[in-house]
């Protein structure tokens, strides 16, 4: 598990970049309502940092801040072009008020 | 045309141009439950190739033809008949159905016809010499990559987004790089005077000298190769290498006696077509660069010629050539959506801009030529009718969706 940060240092409707995964890969953790969710931070499209993105709420969702694909962040599905490939989903599990991520064991797609 | 009459007779479905709209229509045929036979007629022999990255990475030397192939392993699974390399010549009724005529005197029948021919580049009167460029397709980029070498003299006639994205991968390159606008700014057309001013100063920060409220009278040339740009106010510009980037036409000339007309009527400016991709006849739909639409922030029919257009529009016009369901397009992705790459930066526009709007600095600054980062909203009567962001995805995403707002 990586630690991210404290629970409220991510302000809702924004994310965090988070450098390091044991695979190298960044991880993006938002904060939509309270809730947390942690995806894969380089777009399955191109190279763009989904941390970047415009957090959709409503629709829990970011929006690819280069070609404007959105990624549902429950599932990391693409909602349209230019993505067709889902982001990874990692668990997020908060205790003693930090927020942590535990990376998904599948491995990453590249468009 | 009816869902009635269409639904159940579509066994052929032919898609004319195998660019992103062809490309995107023959997967949402499948997407949509189409079982039929798809025949894709495209004259470019190159399989599916991704155009912006053309005058960007591409033309840069960064990625090569592989990275900018637009096919998918799954499009294996869909079962389409490619015709690459044929022209398509002319469309004729035929019973219930249509026939495309190709170049050669080959006629593909087929129950309902999607026309995705896209544009090509304008040309200057008289192109003629060596050395002169247009950008659109992949020959082109490989044509005017082998030009840009070290030392050489770039002249761009045009400072649309084309023209501003190739002096940003040339100067990058190490090419002496100018660029000449008849408008009184850089990207005056899409973005204004004041954004486009902005983007003239981030160029020339970069060392492109930018030439506005100029037009160019003429290409001089030495034994058939080009050897200067003269201006109309008089002055020469030496060059080795001209690109010409005066925007685009529609391939429609094949859909002439049709019947298919245009937003003034002949089909120079498009295929006028419904919001959805309907056209004048039955069992023809038109997608893509190549159609005419009514523009919810324009308020009048323009052309769309930008890349998530002819990736989301296919499934609309698709779905109503077979009768299906169109699938939803979330509000804010209804808001015609632009973007460009310069200089690292990311660039986005959403809406729509015309002389005489109000454009207001709603974040950043437009002087920070080091890192660039700004927001300009442009007003219409005080309604927001298109914004452009410049490194601010955020500030953008939530514009965007403030324009949303305005679609019923
Ligand atoms: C250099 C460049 C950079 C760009 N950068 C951006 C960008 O950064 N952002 C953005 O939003 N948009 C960008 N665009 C625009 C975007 O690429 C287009 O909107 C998109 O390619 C349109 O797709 P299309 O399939 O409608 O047309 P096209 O891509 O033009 O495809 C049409 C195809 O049909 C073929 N065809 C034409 N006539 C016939 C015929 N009679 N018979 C058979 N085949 C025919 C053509 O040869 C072509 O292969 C760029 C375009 C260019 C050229
Ligand atoms: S990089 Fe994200 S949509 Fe293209």
């Amino acid at each position: 598990m990586i630690r991210v940060c404290a629970v409220g240092e991510i302000p809702e409707g924004e994310a965090v970049r988070v450098e390091s995964g044991p695979d190298g890969v960044p991880v993006a953790v938002f904060n939509v309502g309270g809730s947390y969710y942690a995806i894969d931070d380089t777009c399955s499209h191109q190279d763009a940092s989904l941390a970047e993105g415009y957090v959709e709420e409503e629709d829990c969702a970011v929006e690819c801040p280069l070609h404007a694909t959105c990624f549902d962040l429950r599932t990391g599905q693409p909602g349209g072009p230019p993505a067709r490939v889902p982001v990874r989903t990692h668990t997020v599990v908060i205790e003693n008020g930090d927020v942590h991520v535990a990376l998904s064991q599948a491995t990453a797609q590249v468009a | 045309m009816t869902t009635e009459q269409t639904a159940g007779t579509m066994h052929v479905v032919a898609v004319v141009g195998t660019g992103l709209a062809g490309l995107s229509s023959a997967r949402a045929l499948r997407e949509l439950g189409f079982t039929g036979r798809i025949v894709l007629i495209g004259d470019e022999k190159h399989d599916p190739y991704d155009r912006p990255p053309l005058s960007k990475a591409f033309l840069a030397g960064e990625w090569d033809p592989a990275k900018i192939a637009l096919g998918l392993p799954t499009d294996a699974g869909l079962d389409l008949d490619w015709r690459l390399g044929e022209r398509a010549v002319g469309l004729r009724p035929e019973g219930a159905g249509w026939v495309v005529e190709l170049e050669h005197g080959e006629g593909v029948p087929a129950d309902g016809v999607v026309i995705a021919t896209g544009a090509r580049a304008r040309k200057l009167p008289g192109q003629v010499l060596a050395g002169v460029h247009t950008l659109r397709t992949l020959d082109d980029a490989l044509a005017l990559k082998a030009e840009l070498v070290p030392g050489a003299r770039l002249v761009i006639v045009g400072g649309g987004f084309i023209g501003a994205e190739i002096a940003s991968t040339a100067v990058t390159l190490g090419i002496d790089t100018t660029v000449v606008e008849m408008a009184p700014a850089l990207l005056a057309g899409p973005l204004g005077d004041a954004a486009g001013a902005a983007m003239a100063r981030i160029h020339e920060a970069h060392g492109v000298k930018v030439l506005t409220g100029v037009g160019v009278s003429g290409l001089t040339g030495e034994s058939g190769r080009v050897a200067g740009v003269s201006l109309a106010d008089g002055q020469s510009l030496l060059a080795d290498v001209v690109v010409v980037g005066i925007g685009s036409v529609p391939n429609t000339e094949w859909l002439a006696g049709t019947g298919l007309t245009g937003p003034e009527g002949d089909l120079a400016g498009g295929v006028l077509t419904e919001e959805d991709g309907r056209t004048a006849l039955p069992g023809v739909v038109a997608t893509g660069d190549c159609t005419a639409t009514h523009h919810p922030f324009a308020g009048r029919v323009t052309r769309q010629e930008h890349w998530t257009h002819a990736a989301q529009h296919p499934a609309q016009a698709v779905a109503v050539l077979i009768g299906a369901p169109a699938p939803v397009v979330a509000p804010a992705m209804r808001v015609p959506y632009v973007w460009s790459e310069q200089y690292g930066k990311h660039f986005q526009f959403a809406g729509h801009h015309q002389p005489g709007d109000e454009a207001e600095l709603v974040d950043g600054d437009l002087d920070d030529l080091t890192d660039p980062a700004f927001t300009v909203v442009y007003r219409r009567e005080g309604e927001p009718v298109g914004v452009f962001g410049v490194g601010r995805p955020k500030v953008f995403g939530r514009w965007r969706r403030e324009l949303a707002k305005r679609l019923s």
